[in-house]
């Protein structure tokens, strides 16, 4: 047992390491709050020409789409090599909330399912940061239950007029192209019905609008399709399998989903030792230690989690729907931190003033953004489930419209 | 990166997992838990026998040098079986001791015998309530000889030594003491968990020899219990694992409304929740094996955090297993309260886990230092 890179894992991390060093700036202690603060919503369109100079420059490197082929912009190293990059770029501030989805999750399934000739167009750029990408799944009245989702395709020539509305489509604002999924058949039952598509996000018919979230920013979207027409060749997979490409992306999604963005065990842990209250620092509280204690057991439980998964990886094995553990555990354990942090401040911890509230009111922030980490991506409810039927084998929940058309299932008035 | 056990250790494990199956089966636990003898005398021979009590000891002394992961893996299947057996007292706390501070003659003297299983041994620390740290040290050493009261001992009535943490000086120090001889009486407590033993001992004026420097004996119970905590934690994590499997077989098989009672998310997401405090337990306890195993500076840190997250999945995982199988897991004859006792038994031993919780964030200011 032991943690030490093999030769050759120590010589990447030290191409990566003098990567980073050379074109990024090293996070400082003073400004970890930095660290994976949701994308800025000001300034967008210098938020993603920074986003994309950088991923020019880790493509340039050798370091984007690194367990891709070399033919289409990748380095064709092994997913080791990933881990082993991602490990180190935390420790630097660069630019983030761009390509997450585009290079986690749709060009993989472009991967699975396109032509040669998409692979051609599409994955350079991708990978080059020259284009955005966008996932269009939930819908207002499909988002755990994501089969049922109402956005039509209907064929007419060589190709499909979609009308409908997806919703939490993050980066649809900015993005070229987007995954869609639609249903095609209403006549069957629902997951049959389902076929899979990518678009052209400037396509006549789209309508992308703002929503405005509990902590007053917008980083998702509404995207409105009305007689958007989509060439059959832009379909990925056949007609009908639609629910079998949606399910290869949500498996690529839970391992691309990983910590929680925020304040973690070593920002309360700073806080409470530095906090000064009548009786002292915060962290003499026998109170405080014993959450804090939570904390830490929790937080270096995912990291070794990690350290397994990893060590799996680099035996060629590949990790299971375990990683669900991951976003479940993070996610909530954020919202407990920020509300604690809050509550350390005592009745100043009501001011989000970041000339105020200390780590630039990061906690009160947090509080504000948490509880959609624990709904993005799976819900906790979703990856519960995910657990006890994939990974303890639990049987499948009952269901009551898994043999009906879906034209004929019961919808409520939400 | 590496973090796992070697092939060599996990068929250590497929190995441990099927001998204990058979001779550590929940019928041979209950002949304890219901009978008069204090530990299952038959499979500590065959423990012994296997070779398993000196996994962690050099050669030199008759071990089996499997290094301290090996001894993880097999304190793992201890806890999975719930071996009705004083593994930990005589080797996590008692061998372990003499290795860290007995003088080559005590190594020798002791170490072979502790490995064949011949002699028995364990730590005597507690006097009453308390944690490690607030012991009221009222056990005196004067002259060579203890005298004193110690309660709860773990498998006192079944010890023929004990390592004893006493005032010599001024300043606790630690003995090795003969449990067979006059002066020392011991009587039998009421266990929490009967199939792990607890007892009172009451020395008169019983002779002490002298375990490691005087007037050390905090310091020397502190990095012991720290390796202890670490191979505990791995028993805490074998039995979450065994509740985890009982209650997903018992949700599988159980019909209730017409359907599995596994199939309902009220007992799919309880059992989530089971899986991923033991997930978490488990990654923080192979820490734990590293630091151990390496001997690295950070194994305080390590042990207190396996220890905690240890100590907060097996309790989830025994609770929640008895409340899945209903009204039968309340009954004597379901095997769920055997994982309940033992749970809430090895959250005590070596200190619970508000004691714990102080020290990791402790070991943390001082690695944090300002």
């Amino acid at each position: 047992m032991d943690f030490e890179d093999t030769p050759e894992e120590a010589a990447f991390r030290a191409e990566v390491r003098a990567f980073l060093e050379k074109n990024a700036e090293r996070k400082s202690e003073a400004k970890s709050f930095h660290r994976g603060r949701y994308i800025p919503e000001h300034n967008i369109p210098e938020t993603v020409r920074d986003a994309k100079q950088w991923q020019a420059k880790k493509a340039d490197a050798g370091f984007a789409g690194i367990t891709w082929p070399k033919q289409w912009g990748g380095r064709g190293g092994t997913p080791v090599q990933q881990v082993i990059y991602n490990q180190e770029e935390q420790n630097y501030v660069v630019p983030r909330g761009v390509f997450e989805i585009g290079l986690g999750m749709c060009i993989p399934v472009l991967m699975v399912y396109g032509t040669p000739e998409h692979l051609q167009r599409y994955v350079r750029p991708a990978v080059r940061g020259e284009e955005i990408w966008c996932q269009l799944f939930s819908e207002p009245s499909a988002g755990s239950d994501l089969a049922g989702l109402r956005t039509r395709a209907v064929r007419d020539g060589d190709d499909w007029v979609v009308n409908g509305q997806k919703i939490w489509t993050s980066g649809a604002h900015f993005s070229d192209y987007g995954i869609l999924v639609t249903r095609t058949d209403p006549d069957v039952p629902k997951h049959a019905g389902l076929t899979f598509f990518f678009v052209d996000m400037k396509s006549p018919g789209i309508e992308v609008r703002r929503i405005k979230q509990i902590s007053g920013g917008s980083n998702f979207n509404e995207v409105f399709f009305t007689d958007m027409r989509v060439p059959d060749s832009q379909r990925l997979g056949k007609i009908g399998d639609g629910w079998k490409v949606s399910i290869t992306t949500l498996m690529t999604e839970r391992l691309a989903v990983g910590d929680a963005p925020g304040p973690d065990f070593d920002d309360i842990f700073a806080l409470a030792r530095t906090l000064e209250l009548d009786d002292g620092p915060a962290v003499r509280n026998p109170a405080v230690r014993e959450k804090l204690a939570d904390w830490y057991v929790k937080t270096q439980g995912l990291k070794y989690t990690k350290f397994r998964t990893m060590t799996a990886l680099s035996r060629g094995e590949t990790p299971g729907p375990e990683a669900s553990i991951t976003k479940l555990v993070s996610a909530s354990k954020l919202q407990d931190i920020a509300s604690y942090g809050i509550d350390l401040l005592g009745m100043a911890g009501a001011v989000m003033d970041p000339e105020v509230a200390p780590m630039q009111a990061w906690f009160q922030e947090a509080l504000l953004y948490a509880p959609g980490l624990r709904i993005a991506g799976g819900s906790d409810e979703i990856l519960r489930n995910i657990i006890a039927e994939r990974v303890l084998g639990l049987p499948a929940d009952i269901r009551v419209d898994k043999d009906v058309p879906f034209s004929q299932l019961k919808t409520g008035k939400r | 990166m590496n973090f796992d056990f070697s092939e060599d250790l996990k068929l250590l494990r497929e190995q441990a997992r099927k001998f204990l199956s058979e001779k550590s089966s929940p019928k041979s636990v209950r002949k304890i838990l219901e009978g008069a003898a204090p530990y299952d005398a038959e499979l500590w021979r065959a423990v012994a026998g296997m070779g398993w009590l000196g996994a962690a000891v050099p050669e030199a002394y008759g071990g089996a040098a499997l290094g301290y992961d090996g001894l993880c893996v097999l304190a793992e299947e201890m806890g999975h079986a719930l071996a009705p057996i004083p593994f930990s007292s005589s080797i996590y706390l008692a061998s372990e001791a003499i290795l860290a501070a007995g003088s080559e003659a005590q190594k020798r003297a002791y170490l072979p015998k502790l490995v064949s299983g011949e002699r028995i041994g364990t730590l005597a620390l507690a006097e009453g309530a308390g944690n490690p740290d607030a012991v009221r040290m009222q056990a005196r050493v004067a002259n060579g000889k203890l005298s004193g009261t110690k309660l709860p001992v773990a498998d006192g009535e079944i010890a023929d030594f004990a390592v004893v943490a006493a005032d010599g000086t001024g300043e606790a120090s630690l003995y090795l003491v003969d449990l067979g001889g006059p002066g020392v009486t011991r009587s039998s407590l009421k266990s929490l968990d009967p199939t792990r033993n607890q007892a009172k001992l009451v020395f008169r004026d019983v002779p002490a020899e002298p375990l490691g420097p005087a007037g050390q004996g905090r310091d020397l119970v502190r990095a012991l219990l720290d390796r202890a905590a670490v191979l505990i934690a791995f028993e805490q994590v074998g039995g979450a694992q065994a509740c985890l499997e009982m209650a997903k077989t018992y949700a599988t098989e159980r019909y209730a409304f017409g359907r599995p009672i596994g199939s309902f998310q009220a007992i799919k997401h309880k059992l989530a929740d089971v899986y991923v405090a033991t997930e978490l337990a488990r990654s923080n306890a192979y820490y734990g094996a590293w630091a151990l195993a390496s001997g690295a500076a950070e194994l305080p840190i390590a042990a207190a955090a396996a220890r905690v997250s240890a100590i907060d999945a097996f309790h989830l995982a025994s609770k929640e297993n008895i409340q899945t199988h209903g009204g039968m897991g309340f009954t004597w004859e379901a095997d769920c309260h055997l994982y309940y006792r033992r749970a809430k038994l090895l959250a005590t031993m070596i200190g619970t886990a508000p004691y714990w919780k102080d020290r990791l964030i402790c070991e943390l200011e001082r690695r944090n230092a300002p």
